[in-house]
C-alpha cells in the first residue's frame, strides 16, 4: 500500500503514534487477513493452553530466563524451525505465482505483495531461520564437545538469543502492521532510499537486521572465548573435534563480518531519517559504495552458514563409518583457508557493474580458488567412508545426499566465478538454482543430518526413522525437482524476481519447479510428523546409554540429555576423537566423590532488554518518537542495573550431582 | 589460563596409566575469559570504525558545490580537542596505576579528571558541529559532510557511552571497592577508552590534517 499521508492526521495522533494509522493493517489483502486470523486464533490457543496447565511459571524459570547453553541451544531451534515455516510458506507462494502468471494472467499477487515476499523470504531464510539454527546447534554442541560446563559468558548468551528472536518479532511484524521492504534481500540503495521506499518497509528491514545483529554479533564473541579458555585438560587445538573447528572459525568469521553490516545498514538508516548523502544518486553520494559494503558482509555471510554444517558432515561421515576421520589437520587447514578467502571474493557478486577486467579477474580467480579446499574436504569424506562400516542412518543419509547435491552446487559456482560467463547469468534464475542448490543442499541438508544425529543427546530418545526416511526423500527428489528447471530457465536468459512473463513455452518448467516445491513441503510435513511420533513413541525409541550411535566425541560420553553441568568430573582428553579413545582403554565411569559444583545464575535481563528492542525498534520504523525515546533509556537504564548485580553464581549442592550420578549408573546397570 | 605443565602432570594415574577425568575442579579464575572477549568487541568496534574510514575515503571529495576542508577545519580548536583526548588517556592510566596499588581514592579521583577531560573533548567536538552546521556545512549538504560527520559523530558517541560507562564504574567502586570485577570492569573500559583514543588519532590525520592537503 502507499504510505498514508501522515498530514490527513491531527497532530495529537502524530505526536502519539506517529506515522501509524489504520491504514497499515492490509484490510485489502484477504491473505494476509486470513493468515492474521489464523495466527490470532492459534496464538490464543497456545496462550490459553500455557495458561490452563500452568506452565509460565515453568517457561519462565526454566527456558526465558535461563543460562543453560543447552536450554537456549533448543530455544534457537525452535526459532529456527518456526521462521523456516513462514519463509517457506512465502517460497510456496512466489513458486505458484510464477506458475500461473502466463498467458496474460496477472496470477493471484500483486506487485506490491508480490515484491514484500521475495524480500521476506531471503532475509527470513537466511537471518531467522539458517542464523539461529546454526548458532542453536554451536551452542549446544560446543561446550559439550570441549567438556566445558557452560559458555564463556552465560548472561551474554541469553541475551543474545533474545534480540535474534526479536529481530525475528520486528520482522514477523511487517506481516499485519504495514509493510516489508520490496527491495530484494539486500536493499540497494537508491531503490531502498526513502525517496523510492518511503513506506515503513525498509525500515523494517533495517531494524529487524540491526536488532537481531546484535546477537549475533554477541553469540559470536562467546563462542570463540569458549571454545579458546573452556577446553578441557589435555585438549589441544589439533585435538578439538572437527565440528568446533569448524564452529570457531565461523564465528571468527560473524565477528569480523557482522559490524560491516552493522555500519552499512547504519549509513542507509542515516540517508533515510536524517537525509544525508551517503548512497543517493545526488549530493555526491555513492549507491556502489552499498553495494560493496553489503557484500564484503555478505559473501562471508554464506561461509559462516556452511563452515559448521562442514563440521557436521564430519563428524557424521566419521561416526557412521566407524573410523577417525580421514585428513584431519588437512581439514582444518583447507577450512582455515576457506575462512582467509571468504573475504577476497566479495566483488563476485557485481561482475557486470563495471568494475573493470582486471579487478573482475582478480575476484573471478580468487573465487574458483575456494573451490581446491572445498574439494579437498569432499575427498577427505570420501576417504573416511572408504573401506568404512557404513550405517546407513538418517544422518548418514543426509549427508551422501549433501555430498551428490553439493558438488554440483559448487560446480555451478565455478561457472559462475568466470566473469565472462556470469555477464551472461548475472541476476538470472541461473543464479537463483545456483544458491538455493548449495544452501539447501548444504546448510539445510547438514542441519537435517545434525538434528537427527544430535536429537537423542538433546532428549535422551532416537527420532524416527521412517517418517525420516519419508521426509529424506520428498526432501532430496523434491529439491531436484524443484531447482534443475530454475537452472535451464537460467541458461534461456529468464532473470529472477518476475512477477508475469509473456513467453509461454517458459510455463512448463515453472510447474515443474512448483511441483518439486509441493514434494518440499511434503517432506517439511513429513518432518514435524517424525518428531511427533517420536515425542509420542519416546519410549520405544529412548535410549539410555548416552552414546545411541557408538559416537567418538565427548559429548556422547555423558547421559542423554545431559545434566545441567553437562559433565559430573572435568573430562581429560588424550586424543582428538576423545570417547572413542575412552572407550577403546576400557573408561570406567566415576561413581563416587563428587563434589559441589559452581554453576551460573538464570536471570531476566535477556528477555527485558529483547522486549525493549522490539519497542525501540517499533518507535523507529513508525516516528513514534516518544517510544523510542523512553524504550532507549530503558535500554541503557536496564543495563546499567544489570551490572550492579554481582551474584550472578551459585554451586550445585554434592547431594544434588550424587543423586543425579546414581540414577545415571541405575539406568546404565540395567541397559546390562 | 592454569599452566599447561601443572595440568599434564595430572594427565597420568600413580601407577603412569592415563586419566579420564580430574578428582578436584580445575581452577578457572572468575572471569578469565573478560579480556578476550573484550578484546574481540573491540576488534568488531574497529570495523565499524574501518567502514567508515572507507566511507569517508571514498566520499570525502565530494563537495557537491559545497564546502570543503579548507574552508571549514579550525586546526587549532582540533588541535586542542586532541589535546584533551590525550589527557584523558594519560590520566585514565594514572587510575589504572592507582587501582594496582589498591588505593581507592586515588583511583577515583583520577577517573574524575579523565571524565572531565573526555566532557571537554565533547564540548569542543560539539562546539565544532554547532559551528558548521551555522554556517550552512550540515551531514545532508554533501557525501563529504555526510561521511566526516558519520565517523567523527560515531566516534563522539563512542566517547559519550565511555562517560555513562566511568560513572557507572565510580559508583561501583564506591559501593564495592575495588574487588577483582570493579578491576576486571575497569580493565575493560581502560581498553576502550585508549582505543577511542587511538582511533582518534586516525581521525586527526586522515580527517583533519590530511583534508587540509587536499
Amino acid at each position: 500500500m502507499s504510505p498514508h499521508p501522515a498530514s490527513e492526521n491531527s497532530g495529537i495522533w502524530k505526536l502519539i503514534f506517529g506515522r501509524l494509522d489504520w491504514s497499515a493493517i492490509p484490510f485489502h489483502e484477504p491473505i494476509l487477513i486470513g493468515t492474521f486470523l489464523a495466527v490470532i486464533v492459534g496464538g490464543i490457543a497456545i496462550l490459553g493452553l500455557i495458561t490452563k496447565y500452568r506452565l509460565w511459571g515453568m517457561l519462565w524459570r526454566d527456558w526465558f530466563t535461563t543460562v543453560d547453553h543447552k536450554r537456549i541451544g533448543i530455544m534457537y531451534m525452535i526459532l529456527g524451525l518456526i521462521m523456516f515455516v513462514r519463509g517457506f510458506a512465502d517460497a510456496i507462494m512466489m513458486r505458484l505465482q510464477q506458475a500461473m502468471a502466463f498467458n496474460g494472467s496477472e496470477g493471484y499477487l500483486n506487485a506490491h505483495h508480490y515484491d514484500q515476499i521475495f524480500t521476506a523470504h531471503g532475509v527470513i531464510m537466511i537471518f531467522f531461520v539458517a542464523m539461529p539454527m546454526i548458532t542453536g546447534i554451536m551452542n549446544y554442541m560446543v561446550p559439550l564437545q570441549i567438556g566445558a560446563r557452560d559458555v564463556s559468558f552465560p548472561f551474554l548468551n541469553n541475551f543474545s538469543f533474545w534480540m535474534t528472536t526479536a529481530g525475528a518479532v520486528i520482522t514477523m511484524m511487517s506481516l499485519f502492521v504495514g509493510e516489508f521492504a520490496r527491495t530484494g534481500w539486500l536493499a540497494y540503495p537508491p531503490l531502498s532510499g526513502i525517496a523510492y521506499s518511503p513506506g515503513v518497509g525498509v525500515d523494517y528491514y533495517i531494524w529487524g537486521l540491526q536488532v537481531a545483529g546484535v546477537g549475533t554479533l554477541l553469540s559470536g564473541v562467546n563462542l570463540i572465548a569458549t571454545i579458546v579458555k573452556m577446553r578441557a585438560p589435555g585438549m589441544t587445538m589439533m585435538k578439538l573435534p572437527i565440528f568446533v573447528w569448524t564452529s570457531l572459525l565461523s564465528n571468527v568469521l560473524i565477528v569480523a563480518a557482522f559490524p560491516v553490516l552493522t555500519a552499512v545498514l547504519a549509513l542507509l538508516s542515516l540517508d533515510r531519517y536524517v537525509g544525508t548523502a551517503f548512497f543517493t544518486n545526488d549530493m555526491g553520494g555513492n549507491p556502489m559504495m552499498y553495494v560493496n559494503l553489503i557484500w564484503i558482509w555478505g559473501h562471508p555471510e554464506v561461509y559462516i552458514l556452511i563452515l559448521p554444517l562442514f563440521g557436521v558432515f564430519s563428524e557424521v561421515t566419521s561416526t557412521f563409518s566407524s573410523k577417525r576421520l580421514f585428513g584431519y589437520s588437512s581439514m582444518v587447514y583447507a577450512t582455515v583457508v576457506i575462512a582467509i578467502l571468504s573475504y577476497l571474493v566479495w566483488l563476485h557478486h557485481f561482475f557486470t557493474m563495471g568494475s573493470g577486467a582486471s579487478v573482475n579477474s582478480f575476484f573471478g580467480i580468487t573465487t574458483m580458488v575456494i573451490s581446491i579446499p572445498t574439494g579437498a574436504k569432499l575427498f577427505n569424506w570420501l576417504f573416511t567412508m572408504y573401506r568404512g562400516r557404513i550405517r546407513f542412518e538418517l544422518p548418514m543419509m543426509w549427508t551422501v545426499a549433501f555430498m551428490l547435491t553439493f558438488v554440483l552446487g559448487g560446480m555451478t559456482g565455478v561457472l559462475l566465478a568466470v566473469p565472462p560467463a556470469d555477464f551472461v547469468l548475472h541476476n538470472s534464475l541461473f543464479l537463483i538454482a545456483h544458491f538455493h542448490n548449495v544452501i539447501i543442499g548444504g546448510v539445510l541438508f547438514g542441519l537435517f543430518a545434525a538434528i537427527n544425529y544430535w536429537w537423542p543427546k538433546a532428549f535422551g530418545f532416537k527420532l524416527d526413522k521412517t517418517w525420516g526416511v519419508r521426509s529424506f526423500w520428498l526432501w532430496v527428489v523434491g529439491f531436484w525437482v524443484a531447482f534443475m528447471p530454475l537452472y535451464i530457465l537460467g541458461l534461456m536468459g529468464v532473470t529472477r524476481r518476475m512477477r508475469v512473463f509473456d513467453d509461454p513455452s517458459l510455463q512448463i518448467w515453472f510447474q515443474i519447479a512448483a511441483l518439486g516445491a509441493f514434494m518440499i513441503a511434503g517432506g517439511i510435513a513429513c518432518m514435524f510428523i517424525q518428531f511427533a511420533v517420536s515425542i509420542i513413541n519416546r519410549d520405544k525409541l529412548r535410549d539410555t546409554t548416552g552414546d545411541p550411535w557408538d559416537g567418538r566425541t565427548l559429548e556422547w560420553s555423558t547421559s542423554s540429555p545431559p545434566p545441567d553441568y553437562n559433565f559430573a568430573f572435568t573430562p581429560v582428553i588424550h586424543d582428538g576423537d576423545a570417547w572413542a579413545d575412552m572407550k577403546k582403554r576400557g573408561y570406567q565411569r566415576p561413581t563416587s566423590g563428587y563434589r559441589p559444583i559452581h554453576m551460573p545464575s538464570n536471570t531476566g535481563t535477556g528477555v527485558i532488554l529483547g522486549g525493549l528492542s522490539v519497542a525501540f525498534a517499533v518507535g523507529m520504523i513508525w516516528y513514534i518518537w516518544w517510544l523510542a525515546g523512553l524504550s532507549f533509556v530503558g535500554i541503557l537504564a536496564v543495563t546499567i542495573g544489570h551490572t550492579f548485580n554481582y551474584k550472578r553464581d551459585f554451586h550445585i549442592p554434592q547431594d544434588v550431582v550424587e543423586r543425579t550420578e546414581s540414577e545415571r549408573t541405575r539406568q546404565l546397570a540395567m541397559q546390562g | 589460563m592454569a599452566s599447561t605443565a601443572t595440568v599434564d602432570a595430572a594427565f597420568l594415574d600413580k601407577d603412569g596409566r592415563p586419566l579420564f577425568h580430574l578428582a578436584e575442579e580445575p581452577h578457572h579464575p572468575e572471569g578469565s575469559s573478560t579480556m578476550l572477549g573484550f578484546w574481540m568487541y573491540l576488534m568488531s568496534d574497529c570495523l565499524i570504525f574501518a567502514c567508515l574510514f572507507a566511507t569517508y575515503a571514498v566520499l570525502g571529495g565530494n563537495y557537491a558545490a559545497g564546502p570543503g576542508p579548507h574552508d571549514l577545519f579550525d586546526l587549532p580548536l582540533v588541535a586542542l580537542n586532541t589535546a584533551m583526548l590525550l589527557f584523558s588517556s594519560i590520566t585514565y592510566g594514572f587510575a589504572m596505576l592507582a587501582m594496582e596499588k589498591n588505593r581507592v581514592a586515588a583511583t577515583q579521583a583520577w577517573l574524575a579528571i579523565t571524565g572531565l577531560f573526555g566532557l571537554a573533548f565533547l564540548g569542543i567536538e560539539l562546539y565544532e558541529f554547532a559551528h558548521l552546521i551555522h554556517e550552512g556545512a550540515t551531514p545532508m549538504r554533501s557525501g563529504f559532510l555526510s561521511a566526516f560527520f558519520a565517523l567523527v559523530g560515531t566516534h563522539g558517541l563512542h566517547v559519550t557511552f565511555g562517560i555513562v560507562w566511568l560513572v557507572t564504574l565510580m559508583a561501583q567502586v564506591a559501593k564495592k571497592g575495588l574487588i577483582p570485577a570493579n578491576q576486571r570492569r575497569l580493565m575493560c573500559l581502560s581498553m576502550f577508552w585508549h582505543f577511542l583514543d587511538v582511533v582518534w588519532i586516525g581521525v586527526f590525520t586522515f580527517v583533519y590534517l590530511m583534508g587540509m592537503l587536499r
